[in-house]
């Protein structure tokens, strides 16, 4: 991500006193840690004149969960952006001149397709890509089965999920399934490995930092 | 075994259960596409589900003086209201007007809240014959089980399944072609409307300002019950009032269409009260039980009151991917799917709060719902509340105030991927796998070599 941000000429910073956007906690109920440690994010990254995450996941919490979590008291979530809608949206870039020459299936993450909106630009990155071929796989909204600590509290039925999504992605032929969730694609990895699938999982943003090898 | 191990072992087991899976997904996706085409129907769709959720906010934020004024109509057509603060004052209200007026055999249309209150058994052990007049209800009393979804009650069945199950239960059946499984039913359900002295429906919609009942059923089965037997019970739940007549111009498409895909359901019936003199059908006696069971303490909590607005179209049901790997039956609740693991905490208690974590929060209930409830917020609302009423496991307090250790200091925070690695370390070294839950899903994760954080302090990146 720092690779292609830099690409298109942003100065790039990286506040090494970061942690976690508090979202786990908050998922599970335990909503006074997760205000603690909300708190502390948002100090971290208070200078900050726009703030990029290579996750819609976390990028959700801070946007949409923050101001519940926070009963009204509105500090700047909007300078929080998602990779890809940072491209497509803000720095207004399609083309970042990556090369990749497979076959490539998305899977919407559901943060980022229902609590953000984010489905087109991801596509639109992708094909602007060199030699990328772009296929879509039955259900591609339908959720990987992840849901954080749900994946390890209901193991079964999240792997089961992700066993119906890989089912999907197969019928598709790609070598590549990505996303803008990095949560969603170890996940997914996890299953596809431990099910011995040839199919691979890549985050875009790593597809868009490839260049063509000469 | 406690209500969350018994869900754990249950969906484990069905996740695991391929066929299970095949014949929901068949079924599912033949209600995607008819449902996806009832939408294109709408001029705008979306503007349609906040006609609906208006009607049924303003409803639920008048809930006292409209169902006030439904009482007042229906009483002043002869009929009888009976407000019942829980299920034993429900199921015993009906229990005593069956034994009173010598009801031998009950037909019933479908109903969800009859589930709720366990009326059957109840009238089972009077002595009444009970029969389920809904042909998916029909089908999962025969094979005495729950209906596995609020809306296609027996959606878990192949045809194959429920032709082996009437070869054995009726008679006449040789094959397991529709025409003759519906024949089948159809024999057998004749008959016992015709013999029935008491009906009992739910109710989809209580009009205030007309003081009626609206029932929507696709097989007809629901006139049938309401009018021929003597006696006709409404059991309901008190959120399914409405306002006005007029309202159902959105409601009752709105309902098909979210609930199977269909323009409107094919029967839709009014009812206002008894037989009236010069009337050539109806029952004598008409009585409805407007149950609470919980729903009052539920309007009460301003945050989560607008589940209330449930219309019970199944369309969250049908739209979840919990839902369609572990099916209806494992939530062993009334309502499955997102509406129940929503609702249920609060009709049942703290002992239902594990169904709130049995979900990946990925929103589609949401997003289908034709009412708009927010339904995965309120997963996450119920998750709160259990661990304010203190219902978590220690361990799991534990480990969140560890995690907030941990977030809250960036020096300890960089460490943690070495602490993770150390820890696997000495796991393998002593035999234990700290990761388990994980690993026996997933191979293990690969971690890079060195971290970001780490390329970066050293200009790599």
């Amino acid at each position: 991500m720092a690779r292609v941000l830099r690409r298109i000429g942003c100065e790039l910073s990286f506040p090494e006193d970061q942690t976690c956007c508090g979202q786990p906690a908050f998922n599970s109920g335990y909503w006074d840690d997760a205000r603690a440690v909300a708190q502390r994010f948002l100090r971290v990254f208070e200078k900050a004149e726009c703030v990029v995450g290579p996750s819609g996941s976390c990028i959700t919490m801070v946007r949409k969960f923050y101001p519940g979590l926070f009963c009204g008291v509105l500090p700047t979530y909007s300078k929080f952006y998602e990779f890809s809608e940072f491209l497509t949206s803000v720095a207004k870039v399609e083309d970042l001149g990556a090369s990749f020459p497979h076959k490539v299936t998305v899977h919407d993450s559901c943060h980022a397709l229902r609590e953000l909106g984010i489905k087109e630009g991801p596509r639109k990155l992708l094909r602007n890509v060199k030699g990328l071929e772009l296929l879509e796989m039955p259900h591609a909204e339908e959720c990987c089965g992840f849901g954080g600590t749900f994946a390890v509290k209901f193991g079964m039925i999240s792997s089961a999920m992700a066993d119906t999504k890989l089912q999907n992605a197969v019928t598709t032929s790609a070598e590549f399934v990505t996303s803008i969730d990095p949560s969603c694609l170890m996940h997914l990895d996890g299953v596809f490995r431990k099910k011995q699938s040839p199919l691979k999982t890549i985050h875009l943003a790593s597809i868009l930092a490839s260049e063509a090898t000469q | 075994m406690n209500a969350a191990a018994e869900f754990l072992r249950r969906s484990a087991e069905k996740a695991a259960d391929l066929t299970h899976r095949q014949i929901i997904r068949r079924n599912m996706e033949t209600y995607d596409v008819a449902a996806a085409r009832g939408r294109t129907r709408f001029a705008d769709w979306d503007a349609a589900r906040e006609r609906c959720a208006a009607i049924k906010h303003e409803a639920i934020e008048n809930l006292d003086a409209l169902l006030i004024q439904f009482e007042e109509k229906v009483l002043s057509r002869g009929g009888h209201v009976f407000w019942a603060e829980n299920s034993a004052e429900a199921r015993e209200y009906i229990a005593k007007l069956a034994g009173d007026r010598g009801v031998k055999r009950v037909v019933k249309s479908k109903s969800m809240v009859t589930e709720e209150i366990h009326l059957t058994p109840a009238l089972e052990a009077l002595g009444c014959e009970v029969v389920e007049t809904d042909l998916g209800e029909y089908i999962v009393q025969l094979r005495n089980e729950p209906p596995y979804h609020i809306v296609t009650p027996a959606m878990h069945l192949s045809r194959v399944q429920i032709g082996e199950l009437f070869r054995e239960k009726l008679e006449g059946v040789t094959s397991d072609e529709p025409a003759e499984l519906v024949a089948a039913a159809r024999r057998k359900l004749r008959a016992a409307f015709f013999s029935a002295e008491m009906g009992i429906s739910g109710a989809n919609f209580l009009v205030a300002d007309a003081g009626m009942v609206a029932i929507s059923t696709n097989e007809g089965n629901g006139r049938l019950c309401t009018t021929l037997p003597r006696i006709h019970v409404v059991v309901t739940g008190i959120e399914k009032v409405i306002p006005r007549l007029r309202d159902l111009a959105y409601l009752w498409p709105v309902l098909a269409t979210a609930g199977t895909g269909q323009p409107i359901t094919t029967y839709s019936t009014l009812i206002g009260g008894p037989r009236t003199a010069g009337e050539i059908d109806g029952p004598e006696e008409f009585h409805v039980v407007l149950v609470d069971n919980g729903r009052s303490e539920l309007l009460a909590d301003v945050e989560q009151r607008e589940v209330l607005r449930c219309i019970r179209c199944g369309a969250c049901l049908n739209a979840c991917p919990v839902y369609k790997q572990v099916g209806g039956h494992t939530y062993a609740t009334t309502y499955q799917g997102p509406i129940g693991s929503v609702l249920t905490p609060h009709l049942r208690g703290h002992d239902f709060d594990h169904l709130s974590y049995a979900s990946s929060l990925c929103g589609n209930c949401t997003s289908v719902c034709p009412v708009k409830i927010d339904l995965h917020h309120h997963l996450l609302h119920n998750r709160r509340n259990s661990v304010q009423a203190d219902q978590r496991p220690p361990s799991e307090r534990l480990g969140f105030r560890m995690w907030r250790w941990m977030m809250m200091s960036g020096s300890r925070f960089s460490q943690l991927a070495k602490l993770g690695k150390f820890g696997a370390r000495v796991g393998k070294a002593i035999g234990i796998d700290p990761l388990k839950p994980w690993t026996s899903y997933h191979a293990a994760p690969e971690l890079p070599r060195r971290s970001f954080r780490d390329l970066w302090k050293d200009g790599h990146v």
